[in-house]
C-alpha cells in the first residue's frame, strides 16, 4: 500500500518533470542512471547550485532490484539517516558455513541492514530531487553527444521518440554495462572471470534468525563466490549466489541456485526470481576524462571481495557530483580529472588489496575452507571477529598476510 | 538458410530475448560494445559481434547459446 502511494507520487513527479523539459535543453550536468551511485552523483552535483538532470533507463526507480541488499550501519548514515521504512533486518551475527558444514557464527553490536532496496533507491533519489536534480524515467540513453573532442552532452530515447540533450558534463552511473564510458572512449568492459554472474530469488515460508547473514562457501556451492542466504523478516530472505564467468563456461549461477534450494528448501514459495551482475575487480584505471566521469558499478567501484556495491558507489557518486559541480560553477573543465585520485584514495587502493585477497581465497580448496572453520570455532564467542577469521585463513595461506595487513593499516 | 553476419562470419551467438531478465552482465562483459539493452529488450549489434562467447559464459540464466550451425536471419 505504501509503496504503490509512493509510486504514484512519483508518477505525479515525473509528469511534473516532463513539463519542465520542454522548456530545458540544456543542462549543466547529466547523470545517467538512478541507482544510488547515480543518485547520490546527482545530489551532490545539485548542492553546488548547478543544474542536474537524471536520465533512468526503467520505468521506476529502485525495481528491479539485482542485490543481496546487504549494507553496514555506517556505509548508510553517510548519506541517509536509519529509517525503518527500507530496513528490512537488523543485523547481528554472520553465520559462515564451510563446505563439509561446520558453522562459524560471529556477533556484531550493529553490523547493518538488509534493505528494502525498491524503497531505499526511491528514497535516495527523492534526496537527490530535493536537492535541486531533476529526474526522468524511461529515458533510454544510447549515445552521447561530441564537440571539440569533449563530451557535450546525450542522446537518447524517450516514449518512442530520439532525442538530444546538451551538457557540461555527463556522468555516466549506469550499471554494469557501463557504456556509456565506452562511448567516451574510456575502457569500461570487465574480463568475465571477473564478472559475477547472480542469480537470485526472494523466498517465503522459510526458517531464518531475522538479525543473521548466512553465508555458503564450496566448489560445489558456489564456486569462485559463495552463496548468501539474508533475511527480510523471520520467514521471508533473499537468496542468491555469484560465480565468476569462468564457471560460467561449465555450469551457470541458476544450476548453482537449483541445486541449492532443491537441498534445503525444495518447496519454498518463490516470490522474486531474478538475474545480476556484479563487476568483481578494482576500479578501472580511467574514470574521467573531459566532460565525462563515471560513478558506481559503471566504474567498478565494488568491493571485490564482498561484493558490495551500493556503499562504495554512493561515496563514488558523492565525490564524482562534488567535483561536477565544482568545475561547472569554475567553468574549469580539466577539474573533474581529479576524481581519479581523489577516489583512489578514499577507497580504490583499499578495492586492490581487497582484489588480492580474494584471488587468494577463491583459490582455496574445500579441505582448506573446511580446516580454518574447525580451528575458528575453538574460539570463544566473545573474542570472535572477522579480522580473526582472516588470521586462521592465513595459517594456511602465509602471504595474504601482507595484504590483510594493508587493509587494516590504510 | 540465410544466416545472420557477425563481424568474423557467421553470427553464432544466439540470445533469447522471452527468457532474458535483462540484466546486463553480458553487455559489461563484451569487448566490442556489440548488445544493446533496453528496459526489456536486448539484440546483438551484428556487424559489431566477433563470436568470442564470453557473454554466453557469464549469463547467470542461461539466455545465451552458442550456435556452431550460426543464427538464421529473421524472417
Amino acid at each position: 500500500m505504501f509503496l504503490q502511494e509512493v509510486k504514484l507520487n512519483f508518477f505525479i513527479q515525473n509528469i511534473l518533470l516532463v513539463d519542465n523539459l520542454k522548456m530545458k535543453n540544456e543542462y549543466d550536468i547529466i547523470v545517467v542512471g538512478a541507482g544510488p551511485a547515480g543518485s547520490m552523483t546527482a545530489r551532490f552535483a545539485a548542492e553546488q547550485g548547478v543544474s542536474v538532470l537524471i536520465l533512468e533507463k526503467d520505468r521506476d526507480v529502485g525495481y528491479p532490484v539485482r542485490c543481496g541488499e546487504a549494507i553496514s550501519k555506517q556505509g548508510v548514515e553517510e548519506f541517509i539517516p536509519s529509517d525503518e521504512k527500507w530496513i528490512k533486518a537488523h543485523i547481528k551475527k554472520f553465520s559462515l558455513n564451510a563446505p563439509d558444514g561446520t558453522e562459524v557464527i560471529i556477533e556484531f553490536k550493529e553490523a547493518g541492514y538488509v534493505l528494502e532496496r525498491r524503497i531505499f533507491d526511491y528514497e535516495l533519489a527523492k534526496t537527490a530531487a530535493k536537492a535541486g536534480a531533476g529526474i526522468l524515467t524511461g529515458a533510454y540513453v544510447n549515445g552521447l553527444l561530441f564537440e571539440n573532442d569533449k563530451v557535450a552532452g546525450v542522446k537518447y530515447e524517450y516514449r518512442g521518440e530520439q532525442k538530444e540533450l546538451r551538457a557540461k558534463i555527463v556522468i555516466g552511473a549506469d550499471g554494469v554495462e557501463s557504456r556509456v564510458g565506452r562511448w567516451a572512449g574510456l575502457k569500461t568492459y570487465v574480463d568475465f572471470r571477473d564478472m559475477e554472474c547472480c542469480a537470485q530469488i526472494t523466498v517465503s515460508n522459510i526458517s531464518v534468525e531475522p538479525n543473521t547473514l548466512y553465508f555458503y562457501f564450496g566448489k560445489n556451492i558456489a564456486p569462485d563466490g559463495y552463496f548468501w542466504v539474508f533475511p527480510k523478516g523471520s520467514d521471508t530472505a533473499n537468496i542468491g549466489l555469484g560465480v565468476s564467468g569462468m564457471v560460467g563456461k561449465k555450469h551457470s549461477a541458476l544450476f548453482f541456485l537449483n541445486e541449492f534450494m532443491n537441498k534445503n528448501y525444495p518447496d519454498a514459495p518463490i516470490l522474486t526470481s531474478i538475474a545480476g551482475g556484479v563487476p568483481s575487480t578494482i576500479t578501472l584505471r580511467k574514470i574521467s576524462a573531459p566532460g565525462i566521469m563515471l560513478a558506481g558499478d559503471a566504474a567498478r567501484q565494488v568491493n571485490p571481495l564482498s561484493g558490495g556495491g551500493i556503499a562504495s558507489g554512493m561515496i563514488g557518486g558523492s565525490i564524482a557530483g562534488k567535483l561536477a559541480g565544482e568545475a561547472v560553477k569554475m567553468n574549469k573543465f580539466e577539474y573533474v580529472l581529479k576524481y581519479d585520485k581523489l577516489w583512489y584514495d578514499r577507497l580504490g587502493k583499499r578495492h586492490e588489496v581487497f582484489n588480492r585477497i580474494k584471488n587468494g581465497i577463491y583459490n582455496f580448496s574445500d579441505e582448506k575452507f573446511n580446516k580454518i572453520a574447525h580451528s575458528f570455532n575453538k574460539i570463544p564467542y566473545n573474542k570472535r571477529n572477522l579480522s580473526k577469521i582472516f588470521a586462521h585463513a592465513l595459517m594456511n595461506h602465509p602471504s595474504l598476510l601482507v595484504d590483510i595487513a594493508k587493509v587494516f593499516v590504510v | 538458410m540465410n544466416y545472420r553476419q557477425a563481424k568474423t562470419g557467421k553470427l553464432l551467438i544466439d540470445i533469447l530475448p522471452d527468457r532474458c531478465d535483462f540484466c546486463g552482465c553480458c553487455v559489461g562483459v563484451c569487448p566490442e560494445d556489440a548488445i544493446e539493452l533496453k528496459e526489456s529488450e536486448i539484440f546483438i549489434i551484428d556487424p559489431r559481434c566477433t563470436n568470442c562467447a564470453k557473454c554466453v559464459w557469464s549469463c547467470p540464466i542461461e539466455v545465451i547459446k552458442f550456435n556452431r550451425e550460426g543464427v538464421p536471419a529473421r524472417s
